[in-house]
């Protein structure tokens, strides 16, 4: 567009030259908008917020200290239930604890918890469904009852019994959480592996000599684990909420940790006199797991 | 003929109006940002009762410039300038409310594959009476009685029951004369037929084919028939259009461009038409009068297959009873419509089923007696072509991971072996070495199946046995991918097993055949006898409708004519 203005410029001297040249300008700039316009579109603001939000957290989970000084689980005298103000944004709890910083220090919690229970229902989920994909028959039928079991509790409840086998604690919320997501992602793994394994090429993976193991960790294993992934990153939206759901209960991390569900919990008493306690770490974990799938959904895009 | 004297009728009753008139037509497709041009200046018309074929490779803008006539481009299409006329109103500024007033009902359209294009969920007869009911023609019972006569119209036995039943329960020619019932249910003045025909088998094709012609003297409606293959044009056609890269090569009547083609275009895709060919490539390698205790790469004794069905303990019979045996070094054909045996036999031959009874023997192996390591060790002698190259190749892998992998299945070779392999072997099939870092999806349909080839050759196998190898690919390239087959099997002496539904293919490549039906060995022996002489009906019935052969025919009666 600029390189036919110049050269319009250059040719036409006169008034009528001018006028042409200055409507040319005009609507090239418009097309200029367009294309910003559309450009915006494409890289969608929905998306990036979520992004943004989830590396905020994770800054959080990391680097607790760049954002607060206060400390995550020592209160201060005098200081308790106090309104938001300039020296504590969110305001004190009833001992006199900074809530935006226990919610910066509760990032570490929630987040090593969901990891721990993506990577503990990821791992077992998708190795139980990739070796009843894989292998059919009688040990399928096996594994997928077992995995029906396990589908037909329900999940609280389930991992209600778990943490009380295993007893409290963040870790052990966060493998009660895993468990009850092993099922399904079985049942994801294990479609995606029979479409993948009924695919021509790997019969000719087969056909040219390759045995069952190769075959399965050259293609029907990179094959079958896109959405599969996309699927870690919804679970990970999920398992945030479940923990700070068994946090709340009090099945999760014990007292003074400054857990998201422990703090909605907690502040839930005061909710007549300090409604933002309960409220803010609230909307965080609403955020958190809307980011979350907001990132997982558009994995699912890429791929098709 | 009889079609040639019926179209003049209409012509000339209506006056010099075209049921559809393209004018200029350019169409592009806009991706990352940018405007690609697909269709440029393209010009055509189609008077009432005429068909017009649009020919041409994958990639023309066949289809494209079929979809703008119907107002049916995908969201990044655009219609850049030309025009549209329906019956000399211009639609190429309609928007898509005021076109669906005239679809179905003034310009129909008859997709390319039946199999996709019928809702799962709906019955047949919903389905047809869908079209009916968008432009208000008539109330329930009239509907109904309509779409039974419209089912009965286009050759349906039984339309009562067929109305009432689901698009799965219907082969593939059944769901494409369903298609063609929606298409002709408001008797529309053009038809645009998206390669109607190329998911059948050449039976089918030549029955859809007839019933479209037929239907189209009844109704004086015009064709527009989008087809890669120039054999179905020839046969069908009034007149046709030559396209390339989006640009009309040639166009005119259809006798005068198969006689006189004027575009070098043209002439490349007579000569590649396996239909129009003159026969194989090179001279068939059997020679008469062979000694009786011949060198036999693949011996077929009385294999049996059944498949159980998990419904009670039923049992399908999908082969029966077949022998046959190849020469090293030929090419043996087996051929059949879906459903007769070919692929299964294939696969029993490569050792992925095991048959219920009979014997197989390749290459002095076996084949039924191993299992195991055995069986992985037997891959080395034979391998398996497969029909899809798009689905054949994982991916997820380089084409150099693609080629490489059956070398890693056996022997451990040093990198730099496998590495001279692979390039070796890719310079055999003809591509160039830049593929190699390259995904699959990069590569176009024919490259595809030169990956796919050089798969199946990079263990030096004995036998190839290619599966459809060629059936999914254009003409053009088809020709290639015939033509370095050739070239392979007498510089390597592979002895090739060829399974194809096309009789006009095998005639090209093949030295023997067997021809299956319903799991039966019908008839068999070197090509060309079988081609004179066919041992079966059902062997005359699947030469006679390779497409093609009435212009041949044409081309007799001219000469004779002029003889007289």
């Amino acid at each position: 567009m600029s390189g036919i203005n110049t050269t319009g410029r250059s040719l036409l001297r006169g008034d009528a030259g001018i006028l042409e040249n200055s409507s040319s300008f005009r609507s090239s700039l418009a097309l200029a908008g367009a294309r910003l316009v559309t450009k915006a579109r494409s890289i969608q603001l929905g998306l990036v917020a979520s992004w943004c939000v989830i590396a905020v957290v994770v800054l959080w989970a990391l680097f607790p200290a760049w954002f607060t000084s206060h400390s995550g689980t020592v209160g201060v005298a005098r200081q308790q239930l106090r309104a938001p103000s300039t020296e504590h944004w969110l305001g004190t709890d009833a001992l006199g604890r900074d809530l935006l910083a226990r919610i910066i220090h509760g990032a570490s919690q929630s987040l090593s918890g969901a990891f721990v229970a993506v990577g503990v229902g990821l791992l077992v989920g998708t190795a139980l469904g990739l070796i009843a994909g894989s292998a059919r028959g009688r040990m399928d039928g096996v594994i997928m009852r077992g995995v029906d079991v396990l589908l037909s509790i329900p999940q609280l409840l389930l991992s209600l019994s778990i943490v009380i086998l295993l007893g409290f604690g963040t870790v052990n919320a966060a493998i009660a959480v895993g468990v009850t997501a092993i099922a399904s992602f079985a049942r994801l793994a294990r479609s995606e592996v029979v479409r993948v394994r009924a695919s021509d090429y790997v019969e000719a993976a087969f056909g040219s000599g390759g045995t069952f193991s190769r075959v399965l960790w050259r293609h029907i294993l990179p094959n079958s684990l896109t959405s599969v992934i996309a699927f870690a990153a919804l679970q990970f939206g999920w398992a945030i909420l479940t923990i700070s759901t068994l946090g709340f209960l009090g099945y999760g991390a014990p007292p003074p940790t400054p857990e998201w569900g422990l703090l909605i919990a907690e502040g839930r008493n005061y909710i007549a006199r300090a409604w933002w306690l309960t409220t803010v770490p609230g909307l965080v974990v609403i955020l958190v797991v809307l980011s979350a799938n907001r990132i997982s959904q558009s994995f699912g895009k890429v791929r098709t | 003929m009889s079609t040639a004297l019926n179209i003049n009728s209409p012509t000339s009753r209506l006056s010099n109006v075209p049921a559809l008139e393209i004018g200029n037509l350019a169409v592009s497709y806009r991706s990352h940002g940018e405007d690609h041009r697909v269709v440029h200046d393209v010009s055509l018309e189609v008077r009432p009762g005429e068909v017009v074929a649009l020919v041409g490779e994958s990639g023309s803008g066949k289809t494209t410039t079929a979809q703008a006539a119907i107002g049916l481009l995908a969201q990044n299409g655009r219609v850049e300038s030309g025009s549209i006329r329906l019956n000399g109103t211009d639609i190429s500024g309609w928007p898509q409310k005021r076109l669906d007033s005239i679809r179905g009902s003034k310009i129909s359209l008859i997709p390319q594959d039946p199999t996709s294009s019928l809702n799962p969920v709906k019955t047949i007869g919903e389905q047809v009476a869908e079209v009916l009911q968008i432009h208000r023609q008539g109330r329930g019972t009239e509907i109904e009685a309509r779409v039974i006569e419209l089912l009965a119209r286009v050759g349906l036995s039984q339309p009562e029951l067929r109305a009432k039943q689901y698009p799965h329960e219907l082969s593939g020619g059944m769901r494409q004369r369903v298609l063609i019932a929606i298409a002709i249910a408001l008797k529309p003045a053009l038809i645009i037929a998206d390669e109607p025909t190329s998911a059948l088998d050449v039976t089918v094709q030549k029955r859809i084919l007839d019933l479209i012609d037929e239907l189209r003297d009844e109704y004086g409606t015009a064709v527009l028939l989008v087809t890669h293959d120039l054999g179905v044009a020839a046969d069908r056609s009034n007149r046709i259009v030559v396209l390339k890269n989006g640009r009309v090569q040639e166009q005119g009547p259809t006798d005068e461009v198969l006689a006189a083609p004027r575009s070098d275009y043209t002439r490349k895709l007579l000569s590649d038409a396996p239909s129009l060919g003159k026969g194989r490539y090179v001279i068939s390698r059997v020679k008469d009068g062979s000694p009786a205790d011949a060198d036999h790469a693949v011996i077929v004794e009385n294999l049996v297959q059944d498949f159980h069905l998990s419904a009670r303990r039923a049992t399908f019979r999908a082969v029966d009873d077949i022998s046959f045996t190849v020469r090293r070094g030929t090419t043996h054909a087996i051929v059949g419509e879906s459903g007769s045996g070919k692929t299964t036999t294939a696969r029993s031959i490569v050792g992925f089923n095991k048959p219920s009874s009979g014997r197989i023997v390749v290459d002095g192996i076996d084949v039924t007696s191993l299992s195991g390591e055995s069986l992985r060790r037997f891959r080395k002698t034979i391998q398996l072509v497969y029909q899809n190259p798009f689905a054949s190749l994982d991916p997820r892998q380089t084409i150099f991971q693609v080629i490489e992998e059956p070398l890693l299945n056996f022997d451990p070779l040093p990198r730099e072996e496998r590495v001279r392999k692979v390039e070796a072997i890719l310079d055999r099939v003809g591509l160039p070495q830049a593929v190699l870092a390259r995904k699959p999806h990069a590569l176009s349909g024919g490259q595809r199946q030169r990956v796919a080839i050089a798969r199946a050759l990079v263990l030096e196998p004995k036998i190839l046995v290619l599966d459809e190898a060629v059936s999914a690919l254009d003409v053009t390239v088809q020709a290639q991918i015939l033509r370095l087959l050739d070239e392979l099997q007498q510089a390597l002496g592979l002895t090739y097993l060829f399974i194809s539904h096309d009789l006009a293919v095998v005639r090209q490549i093949s030295d023997t055949v067997s021809v299956l039906h319903n799991g039966r060995l019908v008839d068999e022996g070197p090509v060309e006898d079988v081609f004179q002489n066919p041992g079966s009906a059902y062997t005359r019935e699947l030469i006679a409708a390779i497409p093609g052969q009435r212009n041949a025919f044409l081309e007799n009666s001219v000469l004779n004519g002029a003889s007289q």
